[in-house]
């Protein structure tokens, strides 16, 4: 029985089936990369992982209890970085992260705030009202909640769009370094993270849509 | 700060650095007061026997004014995800919002509402039970209001959607409130109209976060 | 797919009872029309004119039968998830919807010989025009969302916060009443009613709430049809088309 396991999962949203019978196993300190083409279901999988979303069939457990049994802890174990950056364009940047920050810890910690800020090379905007970031300085933005406050599970849904390559290293060596501790990862990605060690989970190669059954 | 906390503030810091929501709602709430003494004449007869129920209906727009932007906002930026993902549960979160929108527009509302019946000519021994009723009233419109906003994030029309679904679950609010109002201007007892009131607070303080709650997961599946 | 498998049931129970059920309908309705319009006697008070009551009434506690009725099928789709119930309370809607308005427009017609105008605010009336508002709050969230789902399961919290709100708001009608027509004692309908007053009352409810259940099944069918053509064409805008399965490592 590994800590993070997921057994055969359909995921339905609006009317449709995304997939069916998907299952994944994750220990301490290994991630997963979930592929596929765009609606192959690998941001529901990443929604239906953190709660957000709960599976039509099957089951999500961690440490063997189901993750829908204590909701609260089970938001307080884990970082959810989406599509979107949830970054409010008239608080400062240092604002912005603050308030997840404290959110999650319960307090403000301000030293955890500027190094997770230097981290993803964002210290000297500190002050900048995030308005004026560009597309891939709120991505870092929203980064740099992962290492703001501590959390288990990393779920990434397509962190590396509108980075650069320095970025990408940065934001890869921080997984590596998350791993290194202990954490888990999943990352919805197209390619380019090359995490050590991750393996693979193909959506479109499993099952997808059974058109017939839909029909009857 | 407790989480709880941190979120009030933070809704209040970023409504003063937005600017508008609030103001808007107070602008609303005098200016539509003011039309209707332009639409039925000066008359202090007629204008002190509907004051109470202009300065409620008025109020009842306004707030519903300003609970349109209350989750939609954090749900087109992403931020209604990471609430509820945050370890406060979101039934917490709601009625953290609810507080913050309540001091924003409800508070205002409060304080302005006597001088619009002055002006409306409520005879004066009504208005200490009318700032009563709103202090009553007001917290209850926000809270069932969330209920409205929740369900109608993300929805085509949104704005004009939440006024059909939220003006009919006001009217007990409504009615009790003048009503209260009414029977303190004609020397009578408010007291029973108040404890409805009351009443209908107590009730919607826990039910209308959970209510809200349930609707905001759904619009994040 | 267990989604599925319901409908099937229901397709084929409800073409077995739908000729019976329609039968009862008309049979209700013909007799219940007759007796109210020939065959019972005309009020001491109101004349001819209390002929109306036959379908006001009536057609008023299928106002509040058919939202009673969308609730419990909210909660069921809310709790148990049962796949037939968001599409009966979104086929019983506009129908309820019906009910209420020919209650709102027959109320009024009765007034007017009564009281001389077209639109009394009385208690009865009131709440029925509340009752109103509440069911074109619910078609108008039903139909609200791109995704038809989340209108369901939107619309299914609503119906169940209206319910719980309807006992308020009748009482604060009824208390809001009082306040301003403390003398009235004129009630739509009379302080007791005629035995042979009632028999034509009954059959016209029970034709009413035949014909409901007639027009449900028809609604039902025809959304349990457009829900399969929906799925059928999100199925081929979904299917994976061949160009995606290129080499494996292929470029986007």
């Amino acid at each position: 029985m590994s800590l993070f396991e997921g057994r055969d999962l359909l995921c339905v949203r609006g009317e449709r089936n995304v997939f069916a019978r998907i299952g994944f196993a994750l220990d301490d300190g290994q991630a997963l990369v979930l592929r596929g083409s765009n609606g192959s279901g690998k941001s529901s999988l990443l929604r239906l992982m953190a709660g957000l979303l709960r599976p039509a069939k099957g089951t999500i457990d961690w440490d063997g209890e189901s993750i829908e049994r204590d909701t609260a802890a089970n938001n307080r174990r884990l970082h959810y970085v989406g599509h979107l950056d949830a970054v409010k364009p008239s608080l400062s940047v240092s604002d912005n992260l603050a308030f997840w920050s404290a959110l999650c810890r319960g307090q403000i910690k301000e030293d955890a705030v500027r190094r997770a800020l230097a981290r993803f090379g964002l210290a000297m905007l500190a002050d900048i009202p995030a308005r004026m970031l560009s597309a891939g300085q709120k991505r870092r933005l929203a980064l740099a909640r992962l290492i703001a406050s501590p959390a288990s599970l990393w779920l990434l849904d397509e962190p590396t769009i509108g980075l650069d390559a320095d970025s990408i290293a940065v934001l890869r060596e921080s997984i590596n370094e998350h791993l290194g501790e202990g954490g888990l990862a999943v990352i919805a990605a197209h390619g380019e993270l090359a995490i050590k060690g991750a393996s693979d989970l193909d959506l479109d190669r499993a099952a997808a849509l059974d058109v017939a059954d839909v029909l009857q | 700060m407790s989480r709880f906390a941190l979120i009030v503030a933070h809704e209040l810091k970023l409504a003063f650095r937005q600017g508008g929501g609030a103001s808007l709602a107070l602008g609303f709430f005098v200016l539509a007061g003011a039309l209707f003494p332009l639409g039925i004449g000066p008359e202090p007869g007629i204008l002190s026997r509907i004051a109470a129920g202009v300065v409620f209906v008025t109020a009842l727009l306004a707030t519903m004014l300003s609970l349109e932007r209350l989750f939609q906002g954090d749900f087109e930026d992403g931020s209604l995800d990471l609430l509820a993902l945050s370890p406060l549960p979101l039934e917490a979160v709601v009625l953290a919002k609810c507080l913050a929108n309540w001091l924003l527009a409800g508070l205002p509302l409060l304080f302005a509402a006597p001088l619009l019946a002055l002006i409306l000519h409520l005879r004066s021994d009504g208005l200490i039970t009318l700032f009563a009723a709103m202090l009553l009233a007001t917290p209850t419109l926000s809270l069932v209001g969330a209920i409205g906003a929740a369900l109608t994030v993300g929805a085509r029309r949104g704005g004009v959607l939440l006024s059909l679904l939220v003006l009919p679950l006001f009217i007990p609010v409504l009615i009790f409130a003048v009503a209260a109002v009414d029977a303190a201007t004609q020397d009578l007892s408010a007291r029973s109209a108040l404890l409805a009131l009351g009443g209908f607070l107590a009730a919607a303080l826990p039910l209308a976060p959970w209510a809200a709650a349930g609707a905001l997961r759904q619009a994040l599946e | 797919m267990h989604r599925f498998a319901n409908p099937a049931r229901f397709l084929r129970m409800s073409t077995a009872i739908f000729p019976w059920i329609a039968a009862l309908t008309a049979i209700c309705i013909g007799a219940g029309l007759y007796l109210a319009l020939f065959a019972s006697p005309p009020d001491y008070q109101q004349g001819e004119s209390v002929r109306i009551m036959y379908v006001h009434v009536p057609a008023a506690w299928m106002a509040l039968f058919v939202y009673t009725l969308i609730a419990v099928a909210s909660g069921i789709a809310l709790v148990w998830k049962h796949p037939l119930a968001h599409v009966a309370a979104k086929a019983a809607s506009p129908i309820g919807a019906c009910f209420t308005f020919i209650a709102l427009v027959s109320g009024s017609l009765w007034g007017k010989p009564m009281w001389g105008t077209w639109w009394v605010w009385d208690a009865r009336l009131t709440s029925v025009l509340i009752l109103f508002f509440l069911y074109l709050g619910h078609m108008a969230l039903m139909n609200a969302f791109e995704d038809s789902s989340r209108g369901e399961r939107a619309a299914a919290i609503l119906a169940l916060v209206g319910f719980v709100n309807v006992p308020i708001i009748k009482f604060s009608v009824d208390w809001w009443n009082t306040l301003h027509q403390p003398a009235s004692v004129m009630r739509l309908g009379g302080p007791t009613i005629d035995p042979a007053m009632l028999r034509p009352l009954l059959l016209m409810a029970v034709g009413f709430t035949a014909f409901f259940f007639t027009v449900l099944i028809l609604r039902m069918r025809a959304e349990l049809i457009a829900r399969k053509i929906r799925i059928a064409r999100m199925a081929r805008v979904h299917g994976e088309p061949e160009w995606t399965r290129a080499a494996p490592g292929g470029a986007a």
